[in-house]
């Protein structure tokens, strides 16, 4: 198992955003979580992460207990993260913030290639020397992509990697994500709907804390008790 | 018997001065997010307004619940129109430009006041408590303490400022699509903060005495006192009084002065190792 | 960053400004020399609040007490066993000091602002100490701490193998050398592998810790160095006026050097040297005169610097040649 979670709990002052969330991935897979806002997708990342502790519950991430680890201790485990708000080094280029990132796993001139491979795969080695506060939304997205995936990591968590792209943007990024699929194991928090249906095989539910299904994107489109949790939130037809 | 009973008043002493050094600081750390480096001589003016008003034949009660913090609050809505407004949001900054004020504050009164201190006996007497004697003062600076916590809680809960500086202080944005005038609020609170300051330096004036460096002797104190007692300015500031100022006064009971406000140093750094935004960052959410 | 360093232009004025700060002591009176000694000390002062503040992106609104630390380990050890073994107590007592209370603050994840007021607080409340300390109790081997009186009589500096303490000159040069090594350092230190992970965890420390890095640890070790570069200076302040006293420990010293700083550009390399530099000899230049009290002077300076050049002077001079560059082309086509 690459990622497993048992009975896991995070309350905020008696209010439980993650209220016995029983989760595992395979190696090799790709999942989609999804559900509608405060359904607790994202406070479920951020226990993954490292970035919040669980109020109750055991999380084990390849093969190690992470139940109480520190964000970077994590991260070096061979995990990637990406947030839901961009997170970079403003005042850095395009190439240090990927250097940065590589170097982690890098050593010596190999961390320089990997910088300058992962420049061409997401398009933006024309802006390598650019402070990456000087780029559109969606280039920013994709060097912070870039910085998860230039580490070489043996499970990617991405918290909402398409958010605020254009519908050419979010094909793209699909895209980019397909061609460094390899045989990595994803876990993807997405609202866009048309990205999820663009990626994923298999998606999980979340609904009020809790996994409502878990099934193939066909299914679950169909599923009338996921369609009552969205109530009516226009699911399945558009990317909204 | 006697001894405990003076150990007791000296330990709620201590509560209650911390209380007071502290809740002006409080207020407008707490509303704000705005640490006021020049809190120190906004005690310290109020103790000279105070000093200087008594010396002038003011009454003595009116100088300190009048004259010392009105001179005060007034001082601070200048600071707040002139400098704070204007690094809103800007948190470093603001402390950088209130540790300019505090330098500037002393640097004027050292001018025109001199450096010698100047005082004002203290009235009420003494109590004896089987061979003890203990100055009605004392009684007078709890006392005090108790009445600031009843007023600003009363302020804050009930008046109609106090909802708008709550609804800020949550969320100054929704606040103004409210209609509330954010910038009111904070010229206010930064107001009632420096008028709560002007009282507690004048009511520590006939203890201490008032130099132009006087506000140095007290903000380490107050500082400590509001980051451990966390962002809720009456619940945070009160429990950490009641904390440091206990753990105070024990050891300084057994030791010096010095070597308990270094104790109370070093617990309040204890705290934050274990509760890094204070006591109410993690208890207490919610309330005042 | 690494080509800067070894481009022409870089070199030459470095080789020119070496030599008109070494070739000082032929054309000084010994007067300007004290004082210029004092500046280089106070410029490694700044430097190191820089490099912790500026480039390591913590609050560190006390650091002048470790250079008080400094020169009070100095100075009791100078006196106890002899200034080489001061020189050493002046780095590692200050050194050992931010690492506890940088391993409280920084792995209690205390944030930035409340990291500073503590910081400024421990800064009073050592000032409180050691004023407090003039009982004859307070004595370390034979060096008494003297309380608001200071220690006198603190040693020279004294190469081990010399049979004469440092004279003026000497430690004019010395100064001057230690404050260039310094600068150099964090130039170098800046563009060297862990500087850069420095400034990622300044710029985002969530990104840096997400990518793996953890931000604590290299908090501390920035913190740490800071420190035993700002106990350094104050071992040079003590030899150099064979005194240290509490004022060290003040809120207004410890204002002065946040102020060269924020004055001459945080974050800058030159900028907090410039800014220790114009500062300190305008502060000398008031107490001749007697103009203007110095903590008002401080203050005004103090609230300017914040509201009307946040960037600082270096930064602001730059832009303006810059722009001044542009009308001039402008003016020239």
């Amino acid at each position: 198992m690459i990622v497993e979670t048992s009975d896991l709990w995070r309350t905020f002052g008696g209010v439980a955003a993650v209220a016995g969330v029983n989760f595992k991935l395979e190696p090799g897979e790709l999942r989609c979580l999804i559900g509608s806002n405060g359904a607790g997708k994202s406070t479920f990342f951020k226990l993954l992460t490292g970035q919040l502790r669980p109020s109750k519950g055991h999380i084990s991430i390849l093969g190690r207990q992470t139940t109480t680890s520190q964000p970077f201790e994590i991260s070096r485990l061979g995990v990637g993260i990406k947030t839901q708000v961009p997170n970079l080094f403003e005042g850095l280029s395009v190439r240090e913030n990927l250097h940065l990132a590589a170097r982690r796993t890098h050593a010596g001139k190999a961390t320089r290639l990997a910088a300058e491979a992962m420049l061409e795969d997401i398009e933006l080695a024309d802006r390598a020397g650019a402070p990456v506060r000087e780029l559109s939304h969606g280039q920013r997205q994709w060097v912070e992509l870039g910085m998860v995936l230039v580490s070489e990591p043996k499970l990617v968590l991405l918290d909402e990697p398409a958010a605020g792209m254009t519908q050419a943007e979010v094909e793209r990024t699909a895209m980019l994500l397909q061609r460094m699929r390899k045989d990595r194991a994803f876990i993807i928090v997405e609202h866009d709907m048309h990205f999820v249906r663009n990626i994923a095989e298999r998606v999980t539910v979340f609904h009020r804390g809790r996994i409502l299904v878990e099934d193939t994107m066909e299914a679950v489109t169909s599923n009338t008790e996921v369609r009552n949790a969205y109530l009516g939130q226009k699911f399945g037809k558009s990317h909204e | 018997m006697d001894i405990i009973a003076l150990s007791g008043i000296n330990i709620v002493y201590a509560v209650a001065s911390l209380f007071l050094l502290a809740a002006g600081l409080s207020i407008i750390f707490g509303m704000m997010g705005v640490i006021n480096l020049a809190h120190g001589e906004f005690l310290m003016l109020g103790g000279f307004a105070f000093v200087l008003s008594v010396n002038a034949g003011i009454d003595f009660w009116i100088s300190m619940f009048v004259v010392a913090p009105l001179v005060v609050m007034f001082i601070g809505m200048v600071m707040e129109r002139l400098i704070v407004r204007h690094l809103y949001g800007r948190t470093v900054e603001t402390i950088l430009a209130t540790w300019g004020v505090s330098l500037f504050l002393i640097g004027v009164t050292s001018v025109t006041l001199g450096y010698q201190q100047l005082g004002v006996s203290a009235p009420l007497g003494s109590v004896e408590i089987g061979d003890y004697r203990v100055g009605g003062y004392t009684f007078f600076i709890i006392g005090l303490a108790v009445a600031v916590l009843a007023f600003l809680y009363a302020i804050l809960r009930w008046s109609s400022f106090g909802l708008k500086a709550r609804g800020t202080m949550q969320n100054a944005s929704t606040a103004a699509t409210l209609g509330v005038n954010v910038g009111y609020v904070y010229s206010a609170t930064f107001g009632l903060g420096a008028a709560i300051s002007g009282l507690a330096g004048a009511a520590f004036a006939p203890i201490a005495g008032v130099t132009p460096v006087s506000g140095l002797t007290y903000i380490g104190k107050a500082f400590i006192t509001v980051i451990a007692g966390g962002p809720l300015p009456l619940i945070g500031t009160s429990t950490a009084s009641l904390l440091l100022g206990f753990i105070n006064s024990a050891v300084t009971a057994i030791s010096t002065p010095v070597l308990g406000e270094i104790a109370l140093l070093a617990a309040a750094i204890l705290l934050l190792r274990l509760l890094p935004a204070g006591i109410t960052g993690r208890f207490f959410r919610g309330g005042l | 960053m690494k080509t800067e360093l070894t481009s022409p232009a870089f070199i030459a004025a470095f080789v020119i400004g070496g030599a008109i700060v070494f070739a000082a002591p032929l054309f000084l009176e010994t007067y300007d020399l004290f004082n210029f000694t004092v500046f280089a000390i106070m410029a490694m002062l700044a430097i190191s609040l820089n490099f912790v503040w500026g480039i390591g992106g913590i609050l560190s609104l006390g650091q002048a007490l470790f250079f008080g630390l400094g020169g009070y380990a100095y100075a009791i050890t100078a006196i106890n066993l002899g200034s080489g073994w001061g020189i050493l107590a002046a780095i590692a007592v200050p050194c050992l000091f931010a690492l506890i209370v940088g391993y409280v603050a920084f792995y209690g994840r205390i944030s930035d602002v409340y990291f500073g007021v503590v910081s400024l607080t421990i800064s009073l409340i050592l000032y409180n100490f050691v004023n407090s300390t003039s009982d004859a109790f307070y004595t370390i081997g034979t060096a008494r701490l003297g309380g608001y009186n200071g220690i006198p009589s603190v040693p020279p500096i004294q190469a081990p193998w010399a049979a004469q303490p440092l004279g003026f000159e000497a430690m004019y040069v010395l100064c001057a050398l230690t404050a260039l090594v310094f600068y150099l350092g964090v130039r170098l230190f800046v563009s060297a592998p862990f500087g850069r992970v420095i400034i990622a965890v300044r710029e985002n420390d969530l990104r840096a810790e997400l990518l793996g890095y953890d931000p604590r640890y290299h908090r501390l070790v920035v913190f740490a160095i800071g420190a035993a570069m700002s106990g350094l200076a104050g071992a040079y302040f003590a030899a150099w006026g064979a005194f240290i006293g509490p004022d060290t420990f003040s809120v207004s010293f410890a204002a002065q050097a946040i102020i060269w700083v924020l004055f001459g550009g945080l974050g800058t390399l030159i900028g907090p040297v410039v800014g220790a530099l114009s500062v300190s000899w305008f502060t000398t230049w008031l107490g001749e005169v007697r103009l203007l009290d110095p903590n008002i002077a401080l203050g005004l300076l103090f609230i300017i610097s914040v509201l009307l050049v946040p960037n600082g002077m270096v930064p602001a001079l730059r832009r303006l040649l810059e722009r001044l560059r542009i009308v001039k082309e402008r003016a020239d086509t």
